[in-house]
């Protein structure tokens, strides 16, 4: 009896100008093996289905622990972390292809830097006096830290972004996970001394209000962030601030 | 003269940590790294960071901490500089707090604290079980207000190839590679600081990140840089064993009340639930009933080796043991471990809730690195260490969540000593050897493309992982590490005939990967053949044939300096500073 395999089809650009090629690869199934892996594994044989040699795919990865958030890509269709796609629980072939919203590099390997971009914008950060001892934090209740912390366990993979309808150039929508990064600084009590910056940040085009209530972002998050959450309460802060600033106008 | 220009390589928490400080005082930073800083491997870090803070009532000292940490460690540590460290940790944790660390917290609002191993008290803070994400989110977040106020530049998706070393010997700044177009550039710089990790990656798999291959000190250290305590390798007891990494399964499960169990029956065929108390041994609260499964992790990864393969007890006769939580109620479990529970749902398909994990021992941390002083400077002048990449906070064994905590000191020392030291150099002569180190860098570029054979340098890694993972890690025999060593070597000559299938200059990561083995080769060496030379046990080194520490011929540092001939490395010994704590024998099974 054959040994039983794995089969996958590959989206290929060898750079940003090149056309788009899909090289099939049929691989030696093997027990908990996940996307990457079977990448690794074509790395060290990298020929395809029809035995033509190729080139190791480009990707982007590194902790495997879906905690760094670098290898997000679309497998069957589906925004979301190569590391934990488990082939086994995959529908077969197994279509791969990089984000399509973002700068493609190569292969399956994306540019993905507008988001930091955006956290800059948003000044996503608490600004402490300095890095000397001036004693402890401010107080936090648990229920505080327990709405604080999902938020802050946002990777960066950009899912949310891939899968959202008004994320676009015509927008120029910041996206999900920067919208709940605002919310996460302006809950503390240090960071939101900025509150008001984050908000007119957020209020103009390509803001909070280019949401369209898709709830896309929500549905693919890989850790699960309540990111409509976030949004409408970011999107009222918004028209507060807002009002305010007309007010004093 | 014009403010100076520093250099650090890595953006994991040591890394961020040393900019943050050269920021604040002034200065102007190039920041590398291989990936985004936000996805470096500081994110893995899981259970906690230690500071003595004493806030359960233990009466828990800086004192303590540090008894602990040298004790631990086997008294290998230098000991001056780990006491500064025990001391700075309560600040460095009220820093984090400041910075809006979303650490656990008791009813009053207060950081709570739980227990980790090798210490009987309450001492490490904790966001969740992804501290080391929470953490370094925190120092990224501060690196790029900086980096917006324009003192900070960041070079992210670049490789740092080597340092450039003026005709004396003195750093004049480094090589780096753009990843996107394959260019080698070189940047000059007063000072450069290496934050660059540990070396997973040459064990093949480990719970290490993929860009923990050790490439960066591998090439300081051809160039003449020190590596010290090589042959201390942490091999974790608890890692998910899986296809293409062992992911890691906290401490902290343990540190809330897991259990580490085997059932007493080789083979039994029950269901896991289905097994009575009575019928579970309890390994390491029997044979360590003072510390329990909090022992150290070199203890309880010889512990779950010596039941799986002296007892024959492991799991359905796998390498595998139960860690434990199903008795822990749901609730307290979401709140203080999720992180690495959906880990583990995530990755093997059931939920820890309800049944145990099935755990093994992996490869998961770097002890040994880079030589530097109490400075953490390396003996080339200029090129300084902190966090993983260098040797000097945990001996011969780390304990648990210490590392955060040393990342983060070890960066907060070496960023203000690099600015001053930078501020005091004399200015380079000519381009300070960029030109020449940009030339010999594209040669072996050059050469690496164009090289023909048919050798693929993802295989020769395989071997690679498999010959150090057999020989170099929790058990090593001295004929064992004589054949790793010779395997090393004639993966060496096979690497002279890699043909790469992809020659192209762009985005080409089995180039740059190709590039990494050699580094990686190189430093196998120096781990296998400080093994071999120290025969004795120590922490996490253990040789069956010499099972007692020698502190008359041991208690010392082992120096691999670079020769370049085929016999390897050559070595040193220095005598440790034990200047605080008398060394004595280390024991767990009872308080100490």
């Amino acid at each position: 009896m054959a040994n039983k395999t794995v089969q996958f089809e590959i989206k290929r650009q060898a750079g940003p100008d090149a056309p788009a090629v899909w090289e099939k690869f049929e691989l030696e199934w093997r027990p908990g093996m996940n996307v990457i892996s079977s990448m690794m594994e074509i790395a060290t044989n990298p020929v395809t289905a029809d035995g033509r040699a190729t080139t190791p795919i480009t990707y982007d990865s590194n902790c495997l622990e879906e905690i760094c958030g670098s290898c997000a890509m679309l497998i069957n269709g589906k925004a979301r972390m190569a590391c934990s796609a488990l082939v086994d629980n995959l529908e077969q072939p197994i279509k791969v292809e990089p984000l399509s919203k973002f700068p493609l590099v190569r292969d399956l390997s994306v540019d993905r830097s507008v988001l930091f971009q955006n956290l800059k914008a948003v000044k996503a950060w608490v600004p402490v006096d300095g890095t000397y001892d001036l004693g402890s934090g401010p107080r936090m209740f648990p229920q505080e830290q327990e709405v604080r912390y999902p938020l802050s366990n946002c990777i960066s993979c950009t899912c949310c972004m891939e899968v959202c309808p008004q994320f676009n150039e015509s927008t120029g929508f910041v996206g999900a996970a920067t919208i709940a990064q605002v919310k996460l600084f302006n809950m503390h009590p240090t960071g939101k001394v900025l509150a008001e910056e984050r908000l007119r940040a957020l209020s103009g085009d390509g803001g909070v209000q280019e949401c369209g209530y898709a709830q896309n972002c929500v549905e693919v998050c890989p850790k699960s962030i309540p990111l409509t959450d976030a949004i409408s309460d970011v999107g009222r802060d918004v028209l507060v601030q807002k009002a305010k600033d007309m007010l004093r106008g | 003269m014009a403010s100076p220009r520093i250099i650090v390589v890595g953006g994991g928490l040591a890394g961020l940590a040393a900019v943050i400080k050269i920021a604040e005082a002034g200065g102007s930073v190039d920041l590398f790294s291989i990936v985004p800083v936000k996805r470096s491997h500081s994110v893995c870090a899981q259970g906690g960071i230690n500071a003595a803070k004493n806030l359960k009532g233990e009466g828990d000292t800086t004192a303590q901490h540090f008894d602990d940490t040298v004790y631990g460690g086997d008294f290998l540590a230098n000991q001056t500089p780990v006491k500064a460290m025990c001391e700075a940790a309560p600040a460095i944790i009220d820093l984090l707090d400041r910075m809006g660390v979303p650490f656990n917290r008791t009813p009053e609002g207060l950081l709570d604290f739980r227990r980790f191993g090798g210490t009987l008290y309450h001492r490490t803070a904790f966001a969740g079980a992804t501290t080391g994400q929470q953490l370094l989110y925190a120092l990224d977040e501060q690196v790029r207000r900086y980096e917006s106020e324009g003192k900070v530049r960041k070079y992210e998706g670049w490789e740092f190839l080597s340092a450039i070393l003026d005709a004396k010997g003195v750093a004049r700044g480094i090589t780096a590679m753009d990843l996107r177009t394959m260019e080698v550039r070189a940047f000059p710089a007063e000072a450069i600081i290496l934050a660059t990790g540990g070396i997973g990656a040459i064990f093949g798999k480990s719970t290490n990140s993929v860009v923990c291959t050790g490439s960066a000190q591998s090439a300081v250290f051809q160039q003449g840089v020190y590596y010290a305590n090589g042959e201390f390798i942490q091999v974790h007891p608890t890692s998910i064993p899986g296809e293409d990494k062992l992911r890691l399964m906290s401490e902290s499960a343990r540190g809330e009340g897991g259990r580490v169990w085997v059932p007493k029956t080789p083979g039994d065929k029950r269901p896991v639930k289905q097994i009575p108390e009575s019928e579970r041994w309890y390994f390491l609260e029997e044979w360590y009933p003072k510390y329990g499964n909090l022992v150290p992790r070199d203890v309880a990864t010889r512990a779950i080796h010596k039941v799986v393969y002296e007892h024959g007890l492991g799991i359905d006769g796998q390498p595998m043991v139960y860690l434990d939580l199903t008795h822990i109620d749901r609730e307290t479990l979401n709140r203080k471990l999720e992180g690495i529970l959906e880990i583990y749902e995530k990755f093997v398909g059931e939920d820890p809730r309800d049944v145990p994990m099935k755990i093994f021992p992996g490869m998961h941390y770097t002890m040994g690195g880079m030589w530097v002083d109490n400075n953490q400077m390396t003996n080339i002048p200029g090129i300084f260490g902190a966090g993983e990449c260098e040797y000097q906070y945990h001996g011969a064994n780390r304990l648990g969540a210490n590392s955060l905590v040393s990342c983060i000191h070890g960066g907060f020392v070496a960023g203000p000593i690099a600015l001053k030291y930078a501020k005091n150099l004399p200015g380079a002569e000519g381009d300070g050897g960029a030109a020449a180190e940009v030339t010999r860098q594209n040669e072996i570029n050059k050469a690496l493309i164009n090289n023909q054979g048919n050798e693929n340098p993802f295989r020769l890694w395989r071997e690679l992982g498999q010959t150090m993972t057999e020989h170099a890690t929790v058990i090593r025999y001295n004929k064992g590490l004589k054949e790793a060593d010779a395997k090393i070597v004639e993966l060496m000559e096979r690497y002279d005939k890699v043909n790469l299938s992809d020659k192209s200059q762009w985005a080409n990561t089995s180039f740059a990967f190709a590039r990494q083995l050699k580094n990686m080769l190189e430093l196998s060496r120096v781990v296998v053949q400080g093994a071999l030379l120290r025969d004795e046990s120590r922490g996490a080194h253990y040789k069956p044939d010499f099972p007692d520490r020698n502190d008359e011929r041991f208690l010392k540092t082992t120096k691999a300096s670079f020769t370049g001939a085929v016999e390897g490395p050559r070595f040193e010994f220095e005598e440790v500073d034990t200047q605080w704590i008398k060394p004595r024998p280390r024991r767990y099974d009872a308080a100490k």
